[in-house]
């Protein structure tokens, strides 16, 4: 684990800092490289007709970008737009909710001494692991039973109980929120529920800024409930919609159409995750808790 | 003091109660009527005539312990640890180059990029390696021209290059994923710990082994956890690259994708068994780890307890 | 780890409280525990299987009894025709040729790009409202939406008026009780006269019923690369070149002669499994609800295990990125079996190095029949039982898949071949296609269509086939080294799907 950092000898002066560096750079690089390469295939392959994808991949761009991007935005079957709005309301809503209730479900186990703590503790661990496919055909039935079919509540509620958030938000409050801080607050008079809103949440920042983006692209990409729940094409996400357009026209199969669906899917998680990485990069300016 | 602590209890309820309250209505139940399924020769024959439900005590579960249940466990955890290694390998030395205040790298473009391929969704993911790795694709053409190989390597047909691929669109879209949760942790470190330590003499090495593991322990515990659970859960991927599962002999099929077999076939009677199994066998995973962490956790909380 | 037992107990006590709920639930059915081993036992009994013998005969399904609507459509409903269908292809055919679509209500148009765009709502002239629920077919997920939704049409006053069926599957909702007869709906004997029968055989249930319509025939044929086949061959002329594939033998023989020029005779292994899985001589399923590999499906997967040893194909599957690389100008493959809509419009995409230019190798393909009668894929109009529009679909459907201005107007603008026999015969009289270098294939549909049997074909064929070309790939592929163990994972995986099948007692 530590060969690369070793490599460098014990006291690092000028000199072997640079040589370090440019290591670092260079792997750096080359993983940049292979993280952006999916992105250069995509974003080539939007810019060509589908027949042309079909021969294989190779590096020169087409001239069909704004011929599938209209294809795409205009057609009524597929709703691109309603679908990229729902699907914009679902995985903000469900990253909102997910983070903000496992902070504070995981605040009260952290900082409350309460009898059913333990307990609590111990189930949210043993139901964390468990895939949503165990009970994804019950969860459909129950939900067909509400009259919850083409609605976005049941992908959106039940994001205030999600465990792997919860466990997160334990974790990093264990090794970055000392109590004194609570204790504190109550002694300048602060309320429970204010002390957790103004004081502790600031201090989580970065732990929700990852989780919010963790949860967003999730959902973000989730298909296999969404497309059990909604038919409606006024109510699809775009993982339902990409499914449609790859599968629309039996014979043909728009390859250019599905590349560029997949390009604008991508587009706003990416500025989403724009926007939060800055506040993972504030955390480091907060310093989170002094000593 | 007491009078207090008790009056505060009555906060733990309230904060805890939404978790608790969407979990008992939403997963609770279908959790249930899965178990329940469990126990009943129930399904669909032709999407319309329902067989049983029929009381069929532990058959369901005696029929797939008879089955390929231990291949599918072995491939998913094959699949999870070839993502796995090099992703905690990478990860952590990302996190600490990142956080690394002597390197002082110009970090913020690399640190966006890792993480990008985590927003393509598993589907498209396996378009563009279908693509890339086909018989006349790019990588066939680098291979051909350098082995002079006459016929181009049949990526998907063999077992180990198909789970080698299903590992590197694995670890392509959760390294990045895995270095900011690092990398996060990292930064709640008081930054005046590295200062004294440097003060102190103190080489990368010694601070990343002193200091920064001890502390961001808890996060690798959490990254441990969450990639088990990725690992337990894994389905897209090898569902797009393996045809569902089926591509060289079922040998790259996880359990999530055996039990999609079953949920494709309206068979909840066998569905239900494998979710409980699933389910005990995630609960008692997580149940081990945390252990593991408690009790280590324990001895180095006694030691610093004897140093003050 | 006193705190780990305590949560296992938490896991078992969790379990034990199910199984009690179970135990108290149903304790009557309890006597009924070796069900789920005997696999199907139930629903052979149900259907009137006649438990042993070897030689049963095929699958003989009854018709389920319609349900009864105990809820009445509502005013909104009746004023919507609501379509299930997982593609845009009825919807296309819909706009273009259904003469009492209101295009200008429903803002439809041709864009620039020669694609078609309607506006929010689509309207038939009479103002009803057209409503398509579009689910995509993978992983199942139209069928599921399908049941699920016709499950509850009865007690619903959202009625579905129609659904589109393919041909693997056609007859689970043929003989199923959620679609209502065409007799029902007002199509006549008369008016379905001049389709191809074996289009109206995979729609008819088990009591003589039909219970769907459809506007295409698609009979198969082989499409061919003039330019290998006048390199290889000496000639690219369909009939020389028919009569050198004009048998499986003979189709060998050449194949072992592309192979020396450095060509594949084939791209994939599935590539020739329809033209043996449509001839076979016993449907999937015996009447004892065992599985039946016939031996045709036995001479596919030995004919390809041969290609593949010996180089013959190119190691694809149906649809995957080489396989459609291989129709293109860079392929080296010599032909491919395709059906009506695979040459007019798959093919014709894949050919062209640039969408639309009619470059690469647009006018280089040509077909012959190849050496057996076969079709492939096809769709299906249903009624769903209970629709509250019956006027609206009789009229679609007797205009969609009866008319014979209507049929003949789609084959001429999209080439599509239209179920209707005097009318495509009497346009084979004079056709040629640019595409195939002016030959008339529409006269070669002609005299495949009637050949077509489709008396085999039974409610599992999607599942079946698809498990079973899964299964052997492995062979073919060398992963797999045994027939005997690739048939033995092909039962394993068809029972996983298909609960109430069984392995043939021997």
């Amino acid at each position: 684990m530590a060969a690369p950092i070793d490599a460098v000898g014990v006291k690092s002066n000028s000199q072997q800092l640079l040589v370090r560096r440019i290591v670092c750079y260079v792997v750096l690089t080359f993983f940049a490289i292979l993280s952006l390469f999916p992105f250069i295939m995509l974003i080539i392959n939007m810019t060509k007709p589908s027949g042309d994808i079909n021969k294989g991949f190779s590096l020169v761009p087409g001239s069909f970008f704004w011929k599938n991007f209209k294809t795409v935005v205009n057609n009524k079957d597929w709703k691109m737009l309603s679908s990229l709005r729902n699907s914009l309301i679902i995985s903000g809503l469900t990253a909102f909710l997910s983070t903000y209730f496992s902070a504070l479900t995981a605040y009260a186990i952290h900082v409350y001494d309460f009898k059913l703590r333990k307990p609590m503790f111990t189930f949210i661990l043993m139901i964390m692991m468990v895939p949503t496919q165990v009970s994804a055909l019950g969860f459909v039935k129950l939900m067909r039973s509400f009259g919850l079919l083409d609605s976005f509540i049941p992908l959106i509620v039940p994001a205030i109980a999600a465990p792997a958030t919860f466990f997160f938000m334990k974790q990093y409050m264990e090794s970055s929120l000392p109590l004194d801080i609570v204790e504190a607050a109550r002694i300048d008079g602060s309320g429970e529920f204010r002390t957790f809103n103004s004081l502790i949440l600031p201090i989580l920042k970065p732990a929700i800024a990852v989780q919010a983006i963790f949860t967003f692209v999730s959902s973000w990409n989730n298909y296999f409930i969404p497309a059990l729940l909604l038919s409606d094409k006024d109510k699809r996400t775009l993982p339902i919609v990409i499914a449609l357009i790859r599968s629309a026209d039996y014979a043909k199969f728009d390859m250019g159409a599905v590349y560029m669906a997949i390009g604008i899917s991508i587009i706003p998680v990416a500025i989403v995750y724009l926007i939060l990485s800055k506040f993972i990069i504030r955390g480091i300016a907060l310093g989170a808790v002094k000593g | 003091m007491r009078r207090k602590s008790i009056s505060y209890a009555k906060w733990g309820y309230i904060f805890t109660a939404p978790f608790f309250i969407a979990f008992f209505v939403f997963n609770l139940v279908p959790l249930v009527s899965t178990m329940y399924n469990s126990f009943f020769e129930n399904y669909l024959v032709r999407g319309t005539t329902q067989i049983g439900p029929n009381w069929v005590g532990f058959a369901n579960y005696q029929e797939l312990f008879t089955k390929d249940l231990g291949k599918f466990f072995g491939n998913t955890l094959i699949l999870q640890m070839l993502g796995f290694i090099p992703q905690i390998f990478f990860s952590l030395l990302f996190a600490s180059w990142f956080t690394d205040l002597r390197l002082k790298l110009k970090t913020g473009a690399y640190k966006i990029i890792f993480y990008l391929p985590n927003v393509i969704m598993a589907a498209a993911m396996g378009m563009l390696f279908f693509t890339l790795f086909s018989q006349s694709g790019p990588i066939n053409s680098v291979y051909q021209s350098i082995t002079g190989a006459e016929s181009p390597y049949m990526f998907f047909d063999h077992i180990w290059s198909q789970r080698g691929i299903i590992s590197l669109i694995n670890f392509l879209m959760w390294y990045g994923n895995t270095t900011i949760m690092l990398m996060a942790a990292i930064n709640g470190i008081d930054p005046s710990l590295y200062e004294s330590a440097q003060i102190d003499g103190a080489n990368p090495t010694q601070t990343f082994w002193k200091i920064t593991i001890p502390l961001i322990r808890p996060i690798l515990v959490y990254v441990l956890i969450t990639s088990l659970i990725g690992g337990l859960q894994m389905f897209d991927v090898p569902q797009i690259i393996t045809n569902g599962g089926e591509s060289v002999n079922r040998t790259s099929m996880t359990i999530v994708m055996y039990l999609n077999k079953h949920l494709y076939s309206k068979n909840y009677g066998m569905a239900g068994a494998l979710s409980v199994i699933l389910f005990i066998v995630a609960g008692v995973l997580s149940m081990l780890i945390f252990m593991l962490n408690r009790e280590s956790d324990g001895k180095k909380k006694k030691k610093k307890g004897g140093k003050r | 780890m006193a705190q780990l037992k305590k949560i296992l107990a938490g896991t078992f006590a969790v379990m034990m409280t199910a199984a009690v709920f179970a135990g108290c639930g149903d304790s009557s059915s309890s006597s009924n525990g070796g069900a789920a081993t005997s696999g199907g036992s139930d629903a052979s009994t149900a259907d009137g299987g006649n438990g042993g013998g070897s030689d049963v005969g095929d699958l003989k399904l009854t018709k389920d009894a319609r349900i009864k609507q105990t809820a009445q459509g509502s005013d909104a409903s009746k004023n919507v025709i609501k379509i299930y269908t997982w593609n845009d292809e009825f919807k296309s055919r819909l706009r273009n040729f259904y003469p009492s679509y209101d295009k200008e209500a429903s803002k439809f148009k041709i864009n620039d790009e020669g694609k078609e765009e309607v506006g929010e709502k689509e309207y038939l002239k009479n103002g009803k409202e057209i409503k398509w629920v579009t689910t995509p077919s993978d992983n199942n997920a139209y069928q599921n939406k399908l049941d699920d939704d016709l499950k509850a049409q009865a007690g619903s006053d959202d009625k579905i008026d129609m659904f589109l069926v393919e041909a693997d599957y056609a007859l689970k909702y043929v003989n199923g009780p959620y679609v209502m007869p065409v007799k029902e709906i007002g199509i006549t004997d008369d008016d379905i006269k001049d389709q191809y029968k074996y289009t109206q055989e995979v729609v008819t249930d088990a009591n003589g019923d039909l219970e769907g319509v459809t506007w295409q025939a698609t009979p198969g044929l082989f499409a061919y690369r003039r330019d290998i086949a006048k390199e290889v061959l000496g000639t690219d002329d369909p009939t020389e070149v028919q009569a050198q594939l004009s048998d499986w033998d003979k189709f060998n023989d050449v194949a072992a002669k592309m192979k020396e020029k450095g060509y594949f005779m084939l791209s994939g292994y599935d590539d020739s499994y329809r033209t043996f899985s449509n001839n076979v001589k016993k449907a999937w399923v015996n009447n004892n609800y065992e599985i039946v590999v016939d031996d045709n499906l036995m001479k596919w997967v030995d004919q390809t295990k041969e290609y593949t040893d010996k180089g013959y194909n190119n190691g694809t599957s149906l649809w995957n990125d080489q396989w459609k690389a291989d129709q293109g100008s860079s392929g080296k493959v010599f032909g491919f079996f395709y059906s009506t809509w695979g040459i007019n419009f798959t093919l014709v995409e894949q050919a062209e190095d640039h969408a639309g230019k009619k470059d690469g190798l647009y006018g280089k393909y040509a077909v012959c029949e190849g050496p057996q009668a076969y079709y492939w894929g096809g769709t299906w109009i249903c009624a769903a039982d209970g629709t509250d529009n019956v006027e609206e679909v009789k009229d679609i459907m007797k205009y969609m898949a009866c008319d014979k201005d209507t049929l003949l107007n789609i084959t001429k603008t999209t080439q599509d071949y239209t179920n209707n026999q005097p009318a495509m015969e009497e346009l084979a009289k004079n056709f040629s296609s640019e595409f195939l270098g002016g030959q008339n294939h529409i006269a070669l549909f002609v005299a495949a269509a009637p050949k077509i049997d489709c008396s085999k074909m039974g409610p599992y064929d999607q599942g079946l086939n698809e498990s079973f070309q899964a299964a052997f790939k492995d062979y073919f592929t060398g992963n797999v080294k045994s027939k005997e163990e690739a048939l033995e994972n092909f039962y394993t995986k068809a029972i996983e799907k298909y609960s109430e099948l069984k392995k043939p007692a021997n």
